[in-house]
């Protein structure tokens, strides 16, 4: 029987992987075959509904006794359900199934927790009170666990993407290999930062809990950063598989509205980020053509941007102008409002974005906000003004990113510079990363080289 | 489960024990496609009965001295996780069932196929 061995000084799941049922090898397994999915993304809502419950009740230092936990009454559940059928509640089938295997482990491991007696009885005794719980509170238990859990994850200690890839393992369910495929990483060098971010969390005592009152706004202030590096992981220009890149926004925005909904977390801010991930979101549709070529802005038919995210985006916008503090979720918001409801490119209000990206830059005074304040300021002004803001700003950090290049590119070739223009997307190229950006700067680059009538 | 007939037969699942371990978003997918198989034969009237085999379990063995093993798999390699019995006018067409099993495209199962031999009748 294969199981997974006890490394000494921390629990683990006992796993008996592959001893029952249908346990079909996930390499072998060949990408969604159109097969109706009986429930849609059960095993993966639930698995990160489950992990936070337990994390929660059992302590962050016992997180990957969760992990393990529920991973295995996940794999019973695929092993035994198609002979028994699904059950009437399957999450509560899942706890329970997964709360015999938590027992399970302590009680098979007690010589082990003899050796460390102030610690083994607390975790039987909030083993046993965590399934306590009674059944109208199950709901909301799980929201509550869902966001404490978010804030443990985004705790100051952890580095930013050690944070993101922890959200995804705990609460979005993502297994090590899908993780790996949206970071463009490998599957080991996952599973050692998740590693590495677990004893973090042991080691600086976090507690799976929410914020003090003190603590507050820069613990939320985490969370929505997290949250962002999240969407931006899937909204990132194609690479990969578009299903889970799109997976990843969905989750983002899910995680938000859970945030949003609660009485810490329903503040100004989130639903700034709540509105500007909507209005990002809107453009998902439109933003590559038939032949999966990517297309910037001005190309984008916007009768294919989503009206419901925008909709949403509006909403979110109302709420967040509630408090009086104007922060960088605020503006990053209304500049993508500004996209989201110009008739098109030519008629958007420029001077606005301008004004907005002029506000952000001195709350946020990155290379990055400057690039795109100077593409605005050429929109405004023409592309001489937007070449001259360009010129000012620090090589430094910006000669590396390929669209500081392409953004000269595009500027000089408005300006009437078409040489300079081919020089700077020749150094766009030496940068670029991803093939589908890739393609674009190469297709610019040949109009502009080809001789013309060519095209 | 029905009286044994001539018309019955025994689809065995066994998996190898070193697979993977699926991530959620793949086993939804491995459970689904199980789902709808388990779905097709009862839509089509093939289908008469199907088991789960716990893991739990031993092996006795006749030599020597009726060695039991702490599981019916330990050198065997691969574990029976569950049978499926249905009803089929052949072993060719029982065999056909058989190869709508997912885990046989996914790779990681092997069905054994076996006709159920009927009572004598008195």
């Amino acid at each position: 029987m294969v199981r997974r061995t006890l490394a000494p000084g921390r629990f683990s799941a006992q796993v008996s992987l592959v001893n029952a049922g249908p346990p079909d090898a996930p390499a072998a397994a060949p990408a969604s075959t159109g097969v109706a999915n009986v429930v849609d993304h059960l095993f993966r809502r639930e698995s990160g509904r489950l992990v936070a419950i337990l994390a929660a009740r059992l302590g962050a230092a016992n997180l990957q006794l969760a992990e393990d936990v529920v991973q295995d009454a996940l794999l019973r559940a695929m092993q035994v359900w198609p002979f028994t059928g699904v059950p009437d509640n399957p999450s509560a089938w899942l706890l329970q199934t997964a709360r015999n295997r938590a027992f399970d482990v302590l009680r098979r491991h007690r010589t082990l927790t003899e050796k460390i007696p102030a610690v083994a009885p607390l975790i039987e005794e909030t083993a046993r009170d965590a399934f306590a719980a009674p059944a109208p509170q199950f709901e909301d238990e799980i929201a509550d666990s869902q966001l404490r859990m978010m804030f443990a994850c985004c705790h100051p200690r952890l580095a930013p993407e050690a944070q993101v890839a922890l959200i995804l393992k705990t609460l979005c369910g993502f297994g090590e290999r899908e993780i790996a495929a949206a970071f463009l990483a490998t599957e080991a060098a996952i599973v050692k930062r998740l590693v590495r971010a677990r004893k973090q969390l042991r080691d600086a005592r976090i507690a799976v809990d929410l914020p003090p009152a003190a603590e507050l706004a820069p613990r939320v202030e985490a969370v929505l950063t997290a949250l962002y590096l999240l969407f931006n992981e899937g909204y990132k220009a194609s690479h990969g598989d578009s299903l889970l890149r799109a997976d990843l926004c969905a989750e983002a925005i899910r995680l938000a509205n859970l945030l949003a909904a609660h009485l810490v977390g329903n503040r100004p801010e989130t639903h700034a980020l709540l509105a500007l991930l909507h209005f990002h979101a809107s453009r998902l549709p439109a933003r590559t053509a038939d032949d999966g070529s990517l297309l910037v802005l001005a190309a984008q038919d916007r009768l294919r941007w989503d009206r419901r995210q925008i909709a949403c985006g509006i909403a979110h916008l109302d709420q967040s102008a509630a408090g009086v503090r104007v922060t960088r979720w605020h503006l990053e918001a209304g500049i993508a409002a500004c996209h989201a409801l110009a008739p098109d490119f030519a008629h958007t209000d420029w001077p606005h974005i301008l004004e907005l990206y002029d506000e952000l830059l001195t709350i946020d005074p990155s290379p990055v906000v400057a690039l795109n304040r100077a593409i605005t300021l050429a929109r405004v002004r023409g592309a001489e003004a937007g070449l001259r803001a360009l010129a000012g700003l620090p090589q430094r950090p910006l000669g590396r990113y390929h669209l500081f290049h392409a953004t000269s590119a595009q500027l000089l070739l408005d300006a009437g510079r078409p040489a300079e223009a081919a020089a700077a997307l020749r150094r766009a190229l030496a940068l670029v990363v991803l093939p589908a950006e890739r393609q674009l700067l190469e297709a610019r680059l040949a109009a502009l080289t080809e001789p013309p009538g060519a095209r | 489960m029905n009286t044994p007939n001539p018309s019955h037969y025994l689809l065995l699942f066994r998996h190898p024990q070193n697979a993977p371990e699926p991530t959620p978003a793949e086993m939804e997918r491995i459970f689904g496609q199980w789902m709808n198989w388990m779905k097709s034969m009862k839509a089509r009237g093939q289908f008469v009965d199907a088991n789960r085999l716990d893991d739990a379990g031993a092996v006795l063995r006749p030599l020597p001295g009726a060695t039991v093993s702490d599981g019916p798999f330990v050198e065997a390699k691969e574990v029976v996780g569950g049978y499926v019995i249905v009803t089929a006018g052949s072993l060719a067409e029982a065999i056909e069932i058989g190869r709508g099993c997912p885990g046989i495209a996914l790779g990681s199962t092997i069905v054994e196929v076996r006709p159920v031999e009927p009572l004598p009748s008195l």
